[in-house]
């Protein structure tokens, strides 16, 4: 038993753990969610919420960090919700543009060596902008197919749940399993080394930032799939929560550490973590708080687990 | 003491006994009703709270409903406001009462609740997602009569400032929108500037005092209500003539009025729309749980309040809230069987 439960496993187990324990007293406070209509309610909003994370993620993998995800994402659901609908070729094209407008950013970064906190903070106000520009009140309607996959109800199992771990799976195979994979992540553990083997940096900087804004493209369309139509504004929080759910989920800000399946679960376990307070009947202007005392405590019990592991 | 407690003990059971056989809707006494609200940051939306409170702590007492509470999200975001709503199905709630941060964005989550059998009234700020109830303001109006009035006072016209609501919320821009139709009626006004007061007087206050310098002399500032006084400090502080402003109904910027009304004869009329209609909202929800038939679209006046009916205005007005009109549930029906 004491194997198994090594410092390292428990650091691996402890995204898992918290998800857990606050599912669990979700079920405790509000019997309701225990069915498959409640699951359904509960985590659906989490799943744009767990795309901008793994968007985050690869970001945090090459250690920089972006300041802009929450606007570069109303900026896709904007896209999605007029121009994919409207004239599906010039969405199509103007959503590749924003990818490719993320795999440009990456290289100014990394060609002018500019801090990415100051660009992509920089770049959030032309987001918004341009988001404002497109949609300046809010509207827009969700493609039909977009609609339609969000709101599936496969049998047994919940559409979010199967979605999150389809997210999980793919990008915890493509890049904690794959050659490539262990390239790009190496770039955030030790680019010398990884440029002495022969490497492009600029190469993987620009991968990097591009999966990103992929993953920024796929959370925007997702978004206005459940809400049915965009605002500019629409997605604004989701910098912090990516942020968030990234480090929640074992990920580092340093060193290329991260974990695409803790990822997910981070920002399952913030946005429960939302209802779980909304089902206390906690007073909304505690909320914020609150959620910020669930991040330190499981960050606490990480630095606890780390200590021990550092000591061994 | 105690036997005073008692005894009102005994007179407060009584008169529940007596309010539940009167208004005689026993089929809603097992109803839950929720209010979720997207922002709570200004007087406007601390009066509609506060009547929300008032009414349905009265509602919940008389066995009317079995609950009514009152959700605010902090962060007055879309996505916070879904997944609230979302959460108040969960709770069981039979009706949700919202006051929307986006007409549009909470579609989604509307129809999630109305397909859970759950009935959605909107007010105030309205969702469009045609399975809910409406309580619309005309807001484009109230901005339109605010331009009216001045073309009344100001024959030759003369340069104005606009200050605007809470940027990308549709109440800003229907007030907005109103005012400019009515500038383009009225060719002798030209807006010369445009600020966002968040309907707030100090963020008014430091917006205005900002954009002061730059503009010429300035004749009229329409309003959108909560920016008033804090429009009129800044221009004192600028040592500027005090224009015309078009005021909001708030406590401070009734009271301003009647110190410059009785000091120097200053004329102005006042427009915003009553918090009250929160408790609107409430009676709707309960009359749709009730089995009455509501058209899903009503719509209210707004409360103006003119040279002659301010001192009586503003004795009624709370300090630090807003004019207000609370309606009862024969006020509700009335304004039902009206649309």
């Amino acid at each position: 038993m004491a194997r198994f439960l090594t410092p390292k496993a428990l650091r691996t187990l402890l995204p898992a753990l918290s998800l857990a324990a606050l599912l669990a007293a979700i079920f405790y406070l509000q019997p309701r969610t225990m069915s498959y209509f409640g699951l359904n309610l509960l985590l659906n909003l989490a799943v744009p919420i767990a795309l901008a994370t793994i968007a985050q993620m690869f970001i945090l993998c090459v250690n920089d960090l972006d300041l802009s995800l929450g606007a570069f994402v109303s900026l896709t659901a904007c896209i999605t919700a007029t121009w994919l609908n409207d004239t599906p070729l010039l969405g199509v094209l103007a959503l590749a543009a924003c990818v490719v407008a993320y795999g440009a950013l990456g290289a100014l970064i990394h060609l002018r060596n500019l801090p990415s906190i100051v660009v992509t903070l920089g770049m959030s106000f032309v987001w918004t902008g341009i988001a404002v520009l497109i949609l300046p009140t809010p509207g827009g309607s969700a493609p039909e197919w977009i609609r339609t996959l969000m709101t599936l109800k496969p049998s047994l199992v919940p559409f979010p749940i199967i979605a999150s771990v389809v997210i999980a799976l793919v990008v915890h195979i493509g890049l904690m399993r794959s050659a490539a994979g262990t390239v790009l992540r190496g770039v955030g553990g030790n680019p010398k080394s990884v440029e002495r083997a022969g490497w492009s940096l600029l190469r993987v900087k620009v991968t990097m930032f591009s999966l990103a804004g992929l993953f920024g493209v796929f959370s925007g369309m997702a978004l206005v799939g459940l809400t049915t139509s965009a605002d500019a504004n629409i997605a604004l929080r989701y910098t912090l929560l990516s942020i968030a759910g990234g480090i929640l989920g074992g990920g580092e800000f340093v060193g290329g550490r991260v974990s695409p399946v803790g990822a997910v679960i981070g920002a399952i376990t913030l946005a429960l973590a939302g209802s779980f307070l909304s089902f206390l009947r906690l007073n909304p202007d505690w909320q914020i708080g609150a959620q910020g005392a669930i991040l330190i405590l499981v960050l606490a019990l990480r630095l606890l687990v780390s200590s021990r592991e550092r000591r061994i | 003491m105690k036997l005073s407690t008692l005894g009102l003990l005994c007179l407060s059971a009584a008169v529940g006994t007596l309010a539940t056989s009167v208004t005689a809707v026993a089929d809603t006494s097992d109803k839950k009703i929720a209010l979720s609200n997207n922002y709570a940051g200004n007087s406007w939306r601390q009066a509609m709270l506060t009547s929300w409170e008032k009414n349905a702590s009265a509602a919940v007492a008389d066995g009317t409903v079995a609950a009514a509470d009152a959700f605010t999200t902090a962060e007055n975001q879309v996505t916070e406001q879904a997944a609230q709503i979302q959460n108040l199905i969960l709770q069981g709630y039979d009706a949700i009462v919202i006051n929307a941060a986006s007409p549009e964005a909470l579609n989604g989550a509307v129809k999630e609740a109305c397909d859970a059998g759950v009935v959605v009234v909107s007010f105030d700020g309205i969702v469009t997602e045609p399975c809910a109830y409406r309580i619309a303001v005309d807001f484009h109006n109230m901005g339109k009569v605010q331009v009216e009035y001045l073309a009344s006072r100001l024959a030759d016209g003369g340069d104005l400032l606009e200050i605007r609501g809470l940027a990308g919320v549709f109440v800003d821009d229907e007030i907005s929108g109103g005012i400019h139709e009515g500038v383009a009626e009225n060719a002798q006004f030209k807006i010369q500037g445009s600020v966002h007061g968040d309907w707030a007087q100090d963020v008014s206050q430091r917006a205005v005092a900002g954009i002061l310098p730059s503009l010429p002399e300035i004749k009229g500032v329409v309003t959108q209500g909560g920016d008033g006084y804090g429009a009129a400090q800044a221009f004192k502080a600028a040592g500027r003539p005090t224009p015309i402003i078009v005021m909001g109904n708030r406590h401070d910027e009734l009271t301003w009025w009647k110190e410059q009304k009785d000091a120097n004869g200053y004329e102005t009329m006042s427009v915003s729309i009553a918090p009250g209609v929160s408790t609107l909202a409430f009676w709707v929800a309960q009359q749709v749980l009730d089995g009455a038939t509501v058209p899903q679209d009503l719509s209210v006046p707004f409360l103006t309040i003119s040279q002659d009916t301010l001192e009586e205005n503003l004795a009624n007005t709370q300090v630090g809230g807003v004019a207000n009109v609370e309606y009862s549930l024969e006020d509700s029906l009335a304004v039902i069987s009206d649309n």
